[in-house]
């Protein structure tokens, strides 16, 4: 497979994941790379502290894009476990499923996700915005901090489990949810919010109207004994 | 004999052993409260520790070194498996993990001047590194906590070594609570949460499962870090054989064994206290984990937890760790617990040497506090003196008994320079009970 005009091509069948990483932590990155022949490696494309274009042309494994810093990152096809996780700002498109803990501890910016996610996604968020078309797992957004998750699918149990400050929107049914989360009601701040993250995702035929809006009801923000059967 | 059974003689009152006070006033303040105790420090009663060991010194069989005449090195290596840049320290005595959140950053200060002037390390904890600590912090870790409250790339870059935390001795299993009573302003920016209010720390990393993630996650750090930086992994002793076997697999560089003798800024009394092994019965399966797999000195062993002297230092190098770290003495060395401050302690229903202000921020100290008004009170200067004079006794103190048992470093001591003063502390050592050669599951003569 050829680059678009001025993309560099990095062929993992002939190199390896240290000179990938290093080439692309280069101070100097710029433009915009294509890796070629993934092959679900692990820790592709972490650490990048350039405004560099990445794609991955295939699968990628554990921690794809991990503490990402201002790089915009697109996979094509599935990531393991933890792909952008702790990212500090930028992006990263996932555009198959991710498996759990998809965006975990991120501090900042746009992880989107065209199919599933699975458990734990989003889980210790603490400023990153997720959107995930599809479905996603257990214990997603668990312990949330801060930022936002949208849900366009269907979310499983214990939904923002021990939820701190974190937005959760979600579209389709919700198996449960955890301890401290409730539904809140849609403000027109939470409708703007909403709608300019589903235009980041690159989601236009779906609305804003469609989706429930959950959060935290803060009753745990202080331990006491009577809430003790929520643990 | 007397008939008037008003007049029959009363045995002495006596308290129970089971309900005694402190198990009396717990019951009373769990009924009267609802809510388990929580406190700072670590375990309070007695347990196996390194006085139930003695030093051999040499007499006619061995030959002493000559004290301030023979050098006896003290230098350790940290991190020689794998990483590019492995950590040169004076002293094998370095300062352990603490937050800042639950420390002042007067206190951070502070502990990273006198670390740096006797040439040892400090580490962060949770709640993520402050520019003061890297300021005066030449050899400074970077703990990697379940929380990642404050984690960032560009700090994990900054740091030394890279520690990551899967247990800790005071808890293992169990997360942190800091109290909403410390979370100051800038102590929540740090955090990303709320200012105020009680901060749930994770007991369990939140992107990786167990030791076969870890490894991965291991390689990631490595990548993110150029494969500069010592890795190390901290568990809380409870099972340090395979936990530390296990550590060994994921690829760790260093790996630290942290006992049940050590502090903790807040968590449950009955966790404190009920929960894990102290650090004398973890030594020798953490050591025999190493010897098994060929990796011991290969892969450095730190332990922690309940370290007080110079001759706690020599023995756990001597039962086999290659250096250790001291936490809660290095807050009393800082001038935690004086007696000088007792009036302040009684305000706040204490006393000096119980430890029971460390979890509320209200250290009359200045240095578990996030009162800017109390934090002044710690001359970070001063403070730094005070944690270097102490260092440099610890090691100083180290060295007498190496020298006395004819060892010209201290990572020369070894299990034969010891015995056990009790059966207790023979069987979980393996050494021999004092006078005898025989230990429990030995054979004898």
């Amino acid at each position: 497979m050829s680059g678009a005009r001025n993309t560099r091509i990095f062929d993992l069948s002939t190199s390896t994941l240290r000179e990938l990483n290093s080439t692309l932590q280069q101070e100097g990155a710029e433009g915009a790379w294509e890796i070629h022949n993934p092959a679900g490696r692990h820790s592709l494309a972490v650490g990048l502290t350039q405004p560099v274009s990445i794609t991955i042309d295939g699968h990628a494994g554990y921690y794809a894009a991990g503490m990402n810093q201002r790089a915009n990152v697109v996979i094509n096809g599935n990531a393991g476990q933890g792909v952008a996780e702790n990212m500090m700002s930028g992006s990263v498109h996932v555009k198959g499923n991710a498996s759990s803990s998809a965006g975990a501890t991120a501090h900042g910016g746009l992880l989107v996700i065209d199919g599933d996610a699975g458990a734990r996604c989003g889980i210790s968020m603490k400023g990153v915005d997720i959107v995930v078309r599809g479905s996603v797992g257990h214990m997603s957004a668990f312990m949330g901090q801060s930022g936002n998750l949208v849900v366009c699918g269907d979310a499983g149990e214990a939904l923002g489990d021990s939820l701190y400050e974190t937005r959760i929107f979600v579209r389709g049914t919700v198996k449960s949810l955890g301890a401290d989360c409730e539904e809140k009601d849609m403000t027109s701040e939470d409708r703007q919010i909403l709608t300019d993250l589903l235009a980041k995702g690159g989601i236009t035929d779906i609305k804003a109207d469609e989706f429930r809006r959950y959060g935290s009801a803060r009753k745990l923000y202080h331990f006491r004994v009577d809430n003790a059967s929520a643990y | 004999m007397t008939e008037n059974h008003h007049d029959v003689t009363k045995t002495f009152p006596r308290y129970s052993a089971t309900f005694d006070e402190f198990a009396i006033s717990q019951i009373q303040r769990a009924a009267a409260t609802g809510i388990y105790d929580i406190r700072g420090g670590g375990t309070k009663r007695k347990l196996p520790h390194f006085d139930d060991l003695l030093f051999l010194g040499a007499s006619m069989s061995r030959y002493p070194l000559e004290g301030y005449r023979e050098r006896c090195g003290t230098d350790v290596v940290l991190g020689t498996r794998f990483a590019k840049k492995p950590i040169h320290l004076k002293t094998p005595v370095t300062i352990a993990g603490m937050s800042f959140g639950a420390l002042s950053a007067q206190a951070k200060e502070a502990l990273g001047r006198g670390a740096s002037a006797v040439g040892t390390s400090t580490t962060t904890g949770d709640g993520g590194m402050t520019p003061e600590e890297r300021g005066h912090s030449s050899t400074l870790v970077y703990q990697y906590l379940p929380s990642r409250y404050g984690m960032n790339p560009d700090d994990l870059r900054k740091a030394d070594a890279i520690e990551i935390v899967v247990g800790q001795g005071a808890k293992p299993g169990g997360g942190g609570m800091l109290l909403g009573q410390k979370i100051s302003a800038r102590v929540a920016k740090m955090r990303d949460l709320p200012e105020g209010i009680d901060q749930r720390s994770a007991c369990r990393h939140p992107d990786w499962t167990g030791p076969d993630d870890l490894e991965i996650k291991i390689e990631e750090i490595r990548e993110i870090t150029n494969w500069e930086k010592p890795i190390y992994v901290k568990v809380g002793a409870s099972r340090p054989y395979y936990d530390i076997s296990l550590a060994v697999k994921s690829g760790a560089d260093v790996v630290v064994l942290d006992g049940m003798q050590g502090g903790t800024a807040a968590t449950q009394e009955v966790f404190i206290e009920h929960v894990g092994l102290p650090i004398l019965a973890a030594i020798r399966p953490a050591v025999q984990a190493l010897q098994d797999l060929g990796m011991h000195r290969k892969v450095q062993l730190i332990v922690s937890g309940g370290i007080r002297t110079g001759a706690d230092v020599a023995k756990a190098l001597a039962l086999g760790a290659d250096a250790v770290a001291i936490g809660t003495a290095a807050l009393i060395a800082l001038g935690d617990q004086s007696p000088d401050l007792a009036a302040e302690y009684a305000k706040l229903g204490a006393k000096p040497g119980t430890y029971d202000d460390w979890q509320d921020g209200r250290d009359p100290a200045g240095i578990t506090t996030q009162d800017p008004e109390l934090a002044k009170r710690l001359d970070p200067i001063l403070g730094g003196r005070r944690i270097a004079n102490y260092l440099s006794v610890m090691t100083m103190e180290a060295q007498t008994i190496a020298r006395a048992c004819g060892k010209s470093h201290l990572h020369n001591l070894e299990p034969e320079d010891l015995v056990a003063l009790n059966m207790e502390a023979a069987a979980m050592t393996q050494l021999p009970l004092a006078g005898t050669n025989w230990y429990p599951g030995k054979a004898g003569f």
